[in-house]
């Protein structure tokens, strides 16, 4: 069976792969900083299925990440702007491959969801052949694979290892930020384990007017809204403010539709997502993948979309989900 | 309360901009030490944290192929089909994009799209494409514009979409919690069914501001010409293209 760690392992061996290159890179400016960050990095991928096995202590890989982020937040770590094509040349190679560039971006998805679509079929025997429980993320990396694989083909590259190389380019541009998602996903677990979520509970019931419809939606939503800016994500809002108003308010004080509400709660506090540095994969890695001088531009384009959005659950859920009389 | 301030910590951290990886890690540290928690405890925390939230890196598997099509010219192939088609705008473009990505993300079909596989190679060449037959030049801060609308397209689209498909991570999260907690016996079903009224608000409020961009932009390069025309002390080149 493919299992997902299969597919962490090639996120491993890509890191590791990455910093052999930036070791031998002489022009490098920060050479050995940061080809020990990307280093050790692969190798915590590699460590974590241990860790998730639980046949390792997790406090290693605990010290390994804070290493990490020494490394990152005291310049040690630079981008080597490895050599690529110019303008010119690849104006010149766009002419002559045309549309058949789109063929490797176009495999990607497509090998993608046939294996999504295939898995539940593709059996060895009794055992699926693909990891049942993470069947999207084992079947991006196959297709990655496989789009690489057709890109060489189409466009046959002097050195076949190319990929590796241009994979390199775009990494070191996106830089320390390729570890803060998994860094907010740890500080969210740590203020979940520190009580953050029952604070926040026991504020947003104190500013609740009681007798009030209106007003509990409104603190439902726009606590979902403010907790996800917070924590940058809807999944850790979610169960506090539900726990605090939605179930206790809404549904039995109310007699809310739960579907209803529960549904759109957790759409308002998507509207949170759109507004917040804290969700870093979306808002954050974003901006260093296009290389934007402003790293918040991705936020400062969504917020009036979130904003009137949050506006419009607070309407769809007080029209929606209670019987008015 | 006291745990509260790790989270002020974060919100002072990245207002003064310092490296949010830092910022992160400080807060998680002493919001720990707040609540209680022991050293060890703490380092525990960080290492199962990193294991358990690997899946959240998974766009680095996708660098290799783009990075080796945008060396070929892909994102200039993209710009070149799009200045071909002369009613696409920017704000078009991207309102595409945007109504592909929610439809696909509503058939359960996220990983169709994102920001390593779509919007760097395709959608922000496309869209800068467009631009650049509309304008000639784009000058920096509208290009910068055009990449942040890029990108928001994608998580606004992906965003409410993906709710109104039942085997999404939140909609399986809600339905496992609130049975488990209160003995509900919520259908995921019944919860994809209501997120399609935000869904189709999000489309309205986002698709309005899509086509409204065109005329933002508009200005935006209008000021950007004037700043420069000013700044070479040459008299203003008149209308433009």
């Amino acid at each position: 069976m493919i299992n997902v760690e299969s597919i962490y392992w090639l996120i491993g061996l890509l890191f590791v792969g990455w910093a052999f290159l930036i070791a031998r890179d002489a022009t490098h400016p920060r050479r050995w900083g940061s080809s020990a960050f990307w280093g050790l990095l692969g190798l915590c991928f590699f460590y974590g299925t241990a860790v998730e096995a639980k046949t390792a202590p997790a406090w290693v890989l605990g010290i390994a990440v804070l290493v990490l982020v020494a490394l990152a937040s005291t310049g040690l770590l630079g981008d080597g702007r490895s050599k690529t094509t110019s303008e010119e040349q690849r104006t010149v190679h766009a002419g002559k491959f045309g549309n058949k560039l789109f063929i490797p971006a176009l495999t990607l998805p497509v090998v993608t969801v046939i294996i999504v679509l295939l898995a539940p079929v593709l059996k060895i025997g009794s055992t699926p052949l693909i990891d049942p429980t993470h069947t999207t993320l084992v079947a991006l990396g196959i297709g990655a694979i496989a789009a690489a694989v057709v890109g060489v083909a189409i466009l046959r590259p002097k050195n076949k290892l190319a990929p590796v190389f241009e994979g390199r380019r775009i990494l070191e541009t996106i830089g320390w930020a390729a570890l803060l998602p998994q860094m907010l996903s740890t500080l969210g677990i740590l203020f979940t384990q520190a009580g953050v979520g029952t604070a926040v509970g026991t504020l947003a019931k104190g500013v609740l007017p009681s007798g009030s419809l209106i007003a509990a939606v409104v603190v439902y939503c726009v606590g979902m809204f403010i907790f996800t800016v917070l924590m940058g994500n809807g999944f850790a809002a979610f169960p506090i403010m539900t726990a605090a108003i939605g179930w206790p308010v809404l549904v039995q004080g109310f007699h809310g539709n739960p579907a209803i509400v529960f549904a759109i709660g957790m759409l308002a506090g998507f509207c949170g997502t759109l507004c917040t540095p804290m969700a870093a994969n979306f808002n954050l890695v974003p901006s260093a993948l296009l290389e934007m001088k402003n790293k918040y531009g991705v936020i400062t384009a969504q917020v009036a979309t979130g904003v009137p959005l949050l506006a419009a659950n607070i309407a769809l859920m007080y029209f929606l989900a209670f019987h008015h009389a | 309360m006291l745990v509260l301030i790790g989270v002020l910590l974060v919100i002072v951290g990245f207002a003064i901009r310092l490296n949010p990886l830092l910022v992160v890690t400080i807060s998680g540290i002493v919001t720990a030490l707040l609540g209680g928690m022991s050293p060890l405890e703490i380092l525990n925390a960080f290492g199962s944290g990193f294991s358990s939230s690997r899946s959240v890196t998974i766009f680095v598997v996708v660098l290799p192929v783009i990075g080796l099509i945008e060396r070929f010219g892909l994102q200039e192939q993209a710009k070149a089909l799009i200045s071909k088609l002369a009613r696409l705008t920017t704000g078009r473009v991207l309102l595409g994009y945007l109504v592909i990505r929610q439809i696909t993300a509503a058939l359960g079909l996220t990983s169709i799209g994102g920001h390593a596989q779509t919007v760097r190679p395709l959608v922000f060449p496309m869209a800068e494409g467009a631009a650049l037959r509309r304008y000639g030049t784009v000058p920096d801060k509208v290009r910068e514009k055009i990449k942040g609308h890029s990108a928001a397209a994608d998580n606004v689209g992906v965003f409410f979409g993906e709710d109104v498909f039942v085997a999404v991570g939140s909609i399986l999260l809600i339905t496992t919690f609130v049975d488990t907690t209160y003995g509900l016996h919520l259908e995921p079903l019944q919860l994809a069914v209501w997120a399609i009224p935000t869904a189709i608000c999000a489309f309205l409020i986002h698709g309005f501001r899509l086509l409204r961009l065109d005329r933002t932009l508009d200005a935006a390069v209008k000021e950007a010409r004037a700043e420069e025309t000013a700044a070479a002390h040459v008299s203003p080149a008149g209308g433009m293209a």
